[in-house]
This record gives C-alpha cells, structure tokens and sequence, in this order.
C-alpha cells in the first residue's frame, strides 16, 4: 500500500459530524399500519372528507403492490408494522414569531449551522422548517404573500387552500404510482406547499430543511408545487439527520407543476445520516419526484446533490407535455463506506421540440456502489424532441462499485439523443500535485472532486453550492486511494 | 541550505539512486546532468516525496531538517517546490482557483493571513507578465487542454507566485522551442536571489546557456560521477555522456555495477 493510499484511508474514519438527537417530546401513533392509522392521521390533521378518501384508496392500492426489487441496492426486510406512521412535536401553539419556537428546536436547527433568524436577516431566504413531521416557523410570509405567493406547510396548505390542493395532488405522481409513492400517499404527514401565481417571479429562494428526529419514525414528507403561467420559482431543500441505530424509512413525494411558460428550478443537498463505517443503519431514502411541465415553453430543472443516506433510490424527472418544454437533472451522488445509491432521471417527452438535459456525477469511494438508472422516453407524438445525457463517475479507491444503466426509448423518428459515459479514477499523480502545492492529501481530493462536479454545482444557487461543496468534503472524509 | 548524503533510493523493484551526496547553499544554482534513466527525476522526486520511492539508505537536510521525514504538502508549505516534468492536469478546477489556495496553504503555515480573490488577483497577474502568459490560462482548468509549453510555463508561474525557498526544476526545458524556453529562463532568472537556491535537472546543456549555474553535476547509473563549473556542461555538449559513463564503471567497485 503506498502513502498516500494510507493516507486517504486514515482520513476516511471520521465520524457523522451532524449526529445529535434532540430531545422534544413527541405525540406519537402507535407501531403500525392499518386503515385506523390512516384515518387517525387525518384526523390529527383534521383534513376534508376527499383527502382522507385519497388516503385511503392509497393505502388499499398498497396492500396490493410488492416492494420493488429491480434496484441494484441490497438491504434486509423493512417491517411496515414497527414503523410509527405519525408523530409531532406535543402542544404547538400557532406561532406568530420564531422566538415562540421551542428552544430545544431552536438549538438543533443552531447546531446545524440554519438559525433561522440569521436566515431571516441575512439571506433573505424563507424557510419553512420541517421538523418532525410538523412545521414549526414559518418565515417571510407576508413579503411573499403581497406577492400572492403561497408557501406553507402542506397541511397548512389543506386547510387554507384546498382548491389548489385538490387540483393538483396526485396529478403528477398519483396515488397508485409506486409502492413507496403509494404508501406517501396513504401517510403522509406533512411537508411543504408553495403555489407562485400568474406572472409573477418569486424574489427570493423557497427554502426548507427537513429534519428526522423521533426514534424510529418513518419520514413521509409530501411536497407540491405550482407555478402557473408565467410565473417563476427556486426552491430549495437540505437535509440533515441525527445519529441513529435502527435503520429508518423515508420516503417522500415530491410534485412539481409549470404551467405554460412557467419554470421551477428544484434544488436539494440531501445528507441523511449514512450509517456507520460498517454499514449499519443509516437512512433508507426511497423517494418519488417528479414535475410535469404541463404549459408550453415551460421549464423544470433538478439539480441534487446526495451524500448521506445508507441507500438512496430516486429518479427526479420530467413529462414533458407542454411543446418547447425543456427538462434538466443534474446530479451528484456520492457513496461512501457501505452507501448505495441507485438514482438518476426519467425524461417523458411528450410535447414537440422538447429538449432534456441530464449530467449526472458518481463518486463512490470506500465500499460504496453508485448506480445512475435514467430513462429517456420520446413518445411518438414528439417530434423534435432533443435529450443530452453526461454520466461521469469517479472511483476513489479499488472496493467500490459504479453503474450505469441508460435506458433509451424513442419513437419518434426525428429525435436526438446524444449520451456520453465516462468513469475515472483519483489519480495518485493528480493528489501528489496538490501536495506538492501544499495542500492535504483531503484538500486535494475536495479539489478533485469539486472539479469533477462543477457542472452540477454551479447550477445551485451561491450559498448552497458552498454548503454542498463542504458537505462533499466531510462524506468523502479518508477516501482516496 | 541543502544537503543530501549518500542517498540510496529503490522504486519500482530497481535500485535507482546508489548513493548520491551533493550540498546546495542559498544562492546558488546547481544543475543535475545525465542520460536517460540516470536516475535525474528520480532525485528531483524524492526531494518532493514522491510516494513511489523508498529510501534504503542516506539522509537529506533541508535548513537543519530532516527532509525525507516530511510528507510532500510539509515540504512544500517549508519552501519546497518541485516544477514537474509532466504537469498533471485536474479537469473542472480553476488556474486561478488551484494557486490561490496553494498560496493559502503556504501563508497558513506561515502564521500570514490569508489572501481572497481581491488580493490574489493583483499579484497573480503581475506574476504572468513575468512568464508572459495569456491571462485566460488563469481561468481554464488546470493544466487541461494546455500546450506542452503551456505546461512548463504555468510551473514556473506558479513557481514565481509560490516564491519557495528551494526550486527544483525537472526537465522543464523538455518540449520547448527555443522562444518559449528563453520567457521560461528569464522567468526563472527573475527569481534567482541571495535567498532561495534552485536545482535544475536536464539532460540538454541548451537550457543552461539561459540558466547559468554555478555548479553542474553529471549523474550516470544512480550516482554522481563528475562535479565542476558551467564549462562541465559544455564539455558534455562536446562529448556527449560516453566518456563519463565508461569512467564510472572503470570507477565503481567491481562486482557492484
């Protein structure tokens, strides 16, 4: 083993540097999962009569459906019956300014480098922060609302707006989409809602931070999105999670709908907590994300970056149903020690002259295994239609593991797909270079790998393609080889 | 300022360096000559502390330290800096970007502040007209898509942006033309000062007609078999490196070579 080999694998064994639990006190549903817990979460949520209908034909769609078994990720049996389906924080009053925020909640979100006063005052950036399952603070309100910007807590939303709810839940990933989408759907619990109306630009970056905290809770955050015609919106969502044992279910929907010529650009640091140098427990991270760009012209573009979680499986895509619909994922996954993730697109082009764009970026390093799945589709009725695909993956070290499986479908005798594949590997040249520079053999490989990522950083706003670059240097903390 | 005794060095299974003993004062410019797998780069890596080789035998003191104790980024943060033969190319990072935290490591170590971009930029474009460089090599990507001449100029830009201690320069002259090799020269010449001591290895005598050294050193077959003035070097353009080679293995200890 030469130097610098050993070098990378000392530095690989750092601990989670996000891992504390807080302690609030929950009011949680029991274990398990039947038509009662279904109801009961409505019920808390004193939702109308249709959603719980909607909840309900879920969760019987569910009883039917298997767990898929096609990804290239293995784990044990998840028990859907020692899962707890709700909990939220006891006792919460309505809350008119963040300091009526539990200060336990406060700390946490401190600790985590997001308090949301400093947001508030400095970025300019509202955030709706998710905590447990129920939002706590909701900031930037009224500027947003004299704009007619809705952005809430989903069951805010339910409450205050079910017209819009009702018109667009389920028109982008419906109830009976796939077993984990359909199992969101039956008990979700909450997430957040933002509708941008005709015409109007939102002038400042949607913001949530998700956060799992109760032991041994299901995640199952449901997210919409409508920016009507004309209108514009940038969101984004981060996440990170405490140190935990037990292995943990998260699975979310996300929907997003662009009305003609309307454009979402939906942007997500994901950094669930991967388990330990072992493998053992971490997030089990299965989610459904999808936006439709219903109008003409009209545009959607996912930009994520995912290093936490033990697996990771999700496909953010596009229908591109409006004509001149343009569709864009970009993508950096990183797998470290026992991590697996098998992520990528689906791009649906329906309408004509419809254009995707996918760059997507694999580091696995330790043991991890990286697996990028995409699916480009052009249905007949496309004509014109244009898709790009860039999959890049690098290795650091010789026990890890990238794939990639490109499924292309194309009917339609005018399309252009172009698909180009590369796989690298941190070269010890490349990392002696740097040191001869002066830096760390850890600093050089953050360099490394930030250049091998510029494409999909500098589609995320400033602030949080720091935050992601930082990130990417503590999951890849002792990795090169 | 260094001093390197009886260095013996093995890398991919072959005994490379048999023995190598050489002092450089600040000031001074010292050129290693010598054929093809010599041993030339060998050195000037294992000064850097290139992980491929392992020293059997031998010590180097850099400023009173032990220098083959030091991991490479410690030796470059003390005023190492090795120009490499091959410049490696890191696709996606910034010229400008790479420099400015390598120049960032060095002011940590230190003890100065560090510089941002408003301070950096200044200098650094000062620093190019040295190397007469295009301005946008700053913003492209590390050594990517540059010309050979693009590469060795951009060493010893950095180089002049770093302002280390002890220069070691290996084989820049090789896959120059000629004008590119004089802007190269002066840029290195600009640098030469009371303070810091540069060590040039080659194997073509042309670069020291730009680079004059003090001290020119012939290394065949892992050791130094001759050591004189800058006429050396010229002897060796005259005679090639036949008549040293043969004299080295008349010399060696029988049994040995």
């Amino acid at each position: 083993m030469s130097t610098s080999t050993q070098t990378i694998e000392e530095l690989a064994n750092r601990e989670y540097k996000y891992g504390f639990i807080t302690d609030v006190e929950q009011d949680a549903a029991p274990r398990g999962l039947n038509e009662d817990i279904v109801r009961l979460i409505s019920a808390k949520k004193a939702e109308p009569a249709w959603l719980l209908e909607w909840r309900l034909k879920a969760y019987r769609t569910w009883l039917t459906m298997k767990e898929p078994a096609w990804g290239n990720i293995k784990y044990g049996p998840i028990d859907y019956q020692a899962i707890i389906y709700y909990s939220a924080p006891k006792k919460r009053p309505a809350l008119q300014r963040l300091d009526e925020v539990d200060p336990e909640i406060r700390r946490t979100f401190e600790k985590l480098g997001i308090p949301l006063e400093e947001q508030k005052l400095l970025s300019g950036v509202a955030v709706d922060a998710v905590f447990d399952s129920v939002s706590v603070a909701t900031t930037f309100k009224e500027k947003l609302a004299e704009l007619g910007i809705i952005f809430c807590s989903f069951s805010e939303a339910v409450q205050n707006h079910p017209e819009l709810v009702r018109k667009y839940l389920g028109t982008v990933v419906p109830y009976s989409d796939n077993f984990f989408a359909t199992l969101n759907s039956a008990v979700f619990s909450d997430g957040s809602f933002a509708y941008i109306p005709k015409g109007v630009r939102c002038p400042m970056e949607l913001s949530t931070y998700f956060r799992i905290n109760a032991k041994e809770t299901g995640q199952f955050e449901r997210t919409l999105i409508v920016a009507d015609e004309g209108a514009y919106v940038s969101y984004l969502e981060g996440c990170t999670a405490p140190m935990r044992d037990e292995n943990q279910l998260h699975a979310a929907v996300v929907e997003l709908v662009a009305l003609d010529n309307a454009t979402i650009k939906y942007s997500t640091i994901q950094n669930w907590y991967p388990g330990d140098k072992q493998g053992r427990g971490g997030i089990y991270n299965f989610v459904t994300k999808r936006g439709k760009c219903a109008g003409v012209n009209s545009k959607i573009a996912w930009t994520q970056v995912e290093t936490g979680s033990a697996i990771t499986w999700k496909y953010p895509g596009c229908i591109l149903q409006g004509d001149n619909s343009v569709g864009e994922f970009y993508s950096v996954a990183t797998t470290n020690n026992y991590q697996q993730a098998d992520t990528g697109t689906k791009m649906i082009h329906l309408g004509k002259n419809t254009k995707s764009t996918i760059v997507s970026k694999g580091i696995s390093a330790g043991h991890g295994q990286n697996t990028y799945r995409g699916l480009v589709k052009i249905a007949k009725q496309a004509r014109g239609a244009r898709n790009y695909s860039q999959c890049d993956s690098l290795l650091i070290g010789d026990q890890c593991g990238a794939h990639t499986f490109p499924y292309l479908e194309i009917k339609n005798t005018s399309a252009q797909v172009e698909h180009e594949a590369s796989t690298s590997k941190i070269d010890e040249d490349q990392i002696f270079y740097c040191r001869q520079r002066g830096l760390s053999a850890e600093e050089a490989v953050n360099l490394i790998v930030s250049g091998f990522c510029k494409d999909v950083f500098r589609q995320l706003p400033m602030e949080f393609a720091v935050e992601a670059q930082k990130l990417l240097g503590v999951t890849l903390e002792g990795s090169v080889g | 300022m260094l001093s390197v005794k009886n260095l013996h060095v093995r890398g991919g299974n072959r005994q490379i360096l048999r023995g190598i003993t050489l002092a450089i004062d600040a000031g001074e410019v010292h050129a290693i000559m010598g054929p093809n797998g010599s041993g030339k780069s060998t050195l000037a890596r294992v000064l850097a502390g290139h992980p491929d080789y392992e020293v059997t035998d031998g010590e180097v003191l850099y400023e009173g330290q032990d220098l083959l104790a030091m991991d490479p980024e410690s030796r470059a943060r003390a005023g190492v800096f090795m120009a490499f033969q091959y410049p490696v190319e890191i696709p996606g990072v910034n010229n400008a970007y790479f420099l400015k935290a390598a120049l960032n490591a060095l002011r940590k170590h230190r003890g100065q502040d560090e510089l941002d971009a408003m301070e950096f930029m200044p200098f650094v474009r000062e620093r190019m007209k040295l190397l007469d460089m295009d301005e946008t090599l700053l913003n492209r990507s590390v050594n990517e898509g540059f010309s050979g001449g693009e590469k060795k100029r951009n060493e010893i830009f950095q180089m002049a942006v770093l302002e280390p201690r002890l220069a070691i320069l290996d084989e820049t002259d090789s896959g120059l033309d000629i004008d590119a090799l004089k802007i190269v020269a002066a840029g290195v010449n600009a640098m030469r000062n009371p303070g810091r001591a540069i060590l040039v290895v080659t194997h073509y005598q042309r670069l020291l007609n730009y680079i004059v050294p003090d001290v020119v050193h012939v290394l065949t077959n892992g050791r130094i078999v001759r050591s004189g003035g800058k006429e050396l070097a010229f002897e060796l353009e005259d005679k090639g490196y036949g008549w040293l080679e043969a004299d080295a293995v008349v010399g060696a200890p029988v049994g040995k070579v």
